[in-house]
């Protein structure tokens, strides 16, 4: 019996782990592999045991940079502008309209993103919001091409990933506890500060670190919205690749990414479990 | 078009609209920042079946693989092929020749025909990725009809790896209404836009002409690799960088609706914008820049082989080169061709400048493509 239901899961488990190995672990073996190698005079990869690509990752340092801020404050303008539809959506709308609202919020969702950022660069470009500012009489203001478009861009992209985990951890929400709060003499803000916000912390964490880490390896939104000025560790790989075909370097600055993902991950998974922990305390008290 | 600041009318939209689908989406950046070539038009596609099934004189196969540039061929001509031959051509299109050449390097690219730029034919012969044509299946190439500037890159150590396709300039398209008047000088373009063209001037996201123009404007060549040299042409860029507009080589938007006034340009597009708005002309930097040609070849691992060589023939016949060049635009080397197409063609200034104009220019040099340290000035300058 026992071996059966071992032998039952071994199976079921054996395309995902087939899949990883083959898609996931042996990609990312060749590229440690690479990450050592030397560039041949034409490009490409020649095999070799060098940490020169190593030693020039400080070359790529303005991309790094680059990502490493707007990652981070991408992720807090999404949340910030999340937070409150999410709230709106699993606790103010009635259940007749909250079906259609949802839905809404995925429409988006089926229209490529390339396509979508397209769209951006008529909104801010000289005859769209800009031409619009100029009416009521701010001249000359040029939006597009700028960090901030980028910063427009992956908010706008990557919205629906931070509403739904929020919305999800907001459902759930015991009304009735903010009945009792109430009940007890305490004002909104109070009730929101000790008792929504902390049970939608995994929602705002999951959502964060979604966000967080597809922002990592943005490339596309600085490229169209950034008009090729506003370059992240993303933009840095592909030309790497496509372009000057140093495979070596681009495989070297592949890893640090990965690497510096890994950290961030590692970071976020203590910080919920410490939070996991708080919580049973409260459970117990 | 003219004034920035009124926002824009409905059908004003809908012709802004229709112009980038019609020019942009299939643009070099686009191709460039989605990082594939897998923009592919697959013309008719994966059903043989519905194809004429008459007799043919030679079996060439039912498919043909080309690899090419955005807006380069006129698909009726694919059409008549696959009518004459029964080989669908499956098209391809690429941003940069970096990028062709990473993908061949990379294996399997599963071309049969593709469109090296001259400079890049060296390193395709040097890393073996292409073979000499057997110019016996190709009778429509006539050596002696080709003006041999456009021609001689082909042939390297006496054999023929490739025959040319298109020729063409890299030069400055400006919107006169904005700029006062003709722009022709890189010293102008450079100093403009740090100056009253400021936040308006595009560079191309391409290090061959953004860094080549950049050195042009100090008087070095076009294709030194000189590291001094570079570091000059680095400092202007990053110097000037804050300035532009952008850097990118989806340039035809920008300028169409009037947020660029100035931007590196390619023949073709130049003589696209100025048919649909004359207030943008097109003229050659006077200091110097690039004058090109692309070429078709046979990588060496081409799974169709006859097929190629049948739609290399083909696409070399003056009549099909003739239509070919009246869709895209882009001059022709050929006399025969030549003696085919509109007076009005053959006398435009843009397609064909004055033979004056085009002595200052230089052709790409091998070394550029994969030389490490214009790749990494390039990088430098996007990143700063």
């Amino acid at each position: 019996m026992a071996m059966t239901q071992t032998r039952g899961r071994a199976l079921l488990l054996t395309p995902a782990a087939l899949w990883y190995a083959a898609l996931l672990l042996l990609p990312l073996a060749v590229v440690l592999i690479f990450s050592f190698g030397e560039r041949t005079p034409i490009g490409g990869y020649a095999p070799g045991f060098t940490l020169a690509q190593y030693a020039n990752l400080p070359a790529r340092m303005a991309a790094f940079r680059n990502t490493l801020t707007l990652a981070p404050v991408g992720t807090l303008a999404a949340l910030l502008i999340a937070y409150p539809l999410a709230y709106f959506l699993a606790v103010r709308v009635s259940v007749r309209w909250k079906t259609l609202l949802l839905v809404l919020v995925i429409v988006p969702f089926w229209t490529s993103i390339l396509i979508r950022s397209y769209a951006w660069i008529f909104l801010l470009g000289g005859k769209g919001l800009p031409a619009l500012l100029a009416s009521i009489g701010f001249e000359d203001i040029r939006l597009l091409n700028s960090p901030f478009a980028v910063l427009v861009g992956i908010v706008y992209g990557y919205l629906p990933l931070m509403v739904f985990p929020i919305y999800v951890a907001l459902e759930k929400l015991d009304l009735r506890l903010l009945e009792a709060a109430a009940d007890l003499g305490a004002p909104p803000w109070r009730s929101f500060v000790q008792i929504t916000l902390p049970l939608s912390m995994p929602g705002v964490l999951t959502g964060s670190m979604l966000v967080f880490i597809l922002l990592m390896g943005e490339f596309l939104i600085p490229a169209i919205l950034g008009g090729g000025k506003v370059f992240f560790v993303g933009n840095a790989l592909v030309d790497l690749f496509l372009q000057s075909r140093n495979w070596p370097f681009g495989s070297a600055v592949a890893v640090a990414l990965v690497v510096i993902m890994l950290i961030t991950v590692a970071i976020y998974t203590r910080v919920v479990k410490r939070y996991a922990a708080g919580r049973d305390d409260v459970a117990m008290m | 078009m003219k004034n920035d600041t009124t926002p824009i009318s409905r059908t004003a939209f809908m012709e802004e609209l229709r112009r980038y689908q019609k020019g942009s989406v299939t643009r070099r950046h686009f191709l460039g920042v989605t990082g594939l070539g897998t923009a592919m038009a697959v013309m008719g596609g994966a059903l043989p079946g519905l194809l004429p099934t008459r007799a043919r004189a030679q079996d060439i196969g039912d498919r043909v693989v080309l690899a090419t540039w955005p807006n380069y061929h006129d698909p009726a001509n694919f059409d008549a092929f696959a009518q004459q031959t029964g080989a669908l051509t499956q098209v391809n299109v690429f941003g940069s020749n970096e990028e062709m050449l990473a993908k061949i390097q990379a294996g399997g690219s599963g071309w049969d025909v593709f469109v090296p730029t001259n400079y890049a034919i060296p390193t395709y012969v040097m890393a073996d990725l292409i073979e000499p044509l057997d110019l016996s299946k190709i009778p429509n190439y006539d050596a002696a009809a080709f003006d041999q500037r456009f021609a001689t890159a082909g042939t390297i150590d006496g054999k023929v790896y490739a025959v040319p396709k298109n020729w063409g300039t890299t030069g400055i398209a400006f919107n006169s209404t904005k700029t006062g008047g003709i722009v022709d000088s890189w010293k102008t373009f450079f100093d403009g836009a740090r100056d009253k063209f400021d936040g308006r001037v595009m560079v191309h996201d391409y290090q061959l002409t953004t860094i080549g123009n950049a050195l042009v404007y100090h008087g070095f060549s076009f294709n030194s690799v000189d590291p001094a040299e570079l570091a000059e042409a680095e400092k202007l860029l990053i110097d000037v960088k804050p300035h532009l507009y952008a850097i990118s080589s989806d340039y035809q938007p920008a300028m169409r609706n009037g947020d660029a006034w100035l931007t590196m340009c390619w023949t073709g597009d130049g003589k696209q914008m100025n048919v649909d708005m004359p207030e943008i002309g097109f003229a050659l930097g006077k200091e110097g820049g690039e004058i090109w040609s692309d070429y078709y070849a046979i990588p060496k691992d081409a799974p169709h082989k006859d097929a190629a060589y049948a739609l290399i023939n083909y696409l070399l016949d003056p009549n099909v080169n003739a239509t070919e060049a009246l869709a895209h635009g882009y001059p022709v080397a050929d006399s025969r061709t030549n003696a085919l197409l509109p007076e009005a063609l053959l006398n435009d200034p843009i397609l064909y400048p004055a033979a004056g104009a085009l002595d200052p220019l230089e052709f790409g040099a091998a070394v550029t493509l994969t030389d490490p340290n214009r790749a990494e000035v390039m990088a430098r300058f996007k990143s700063a």
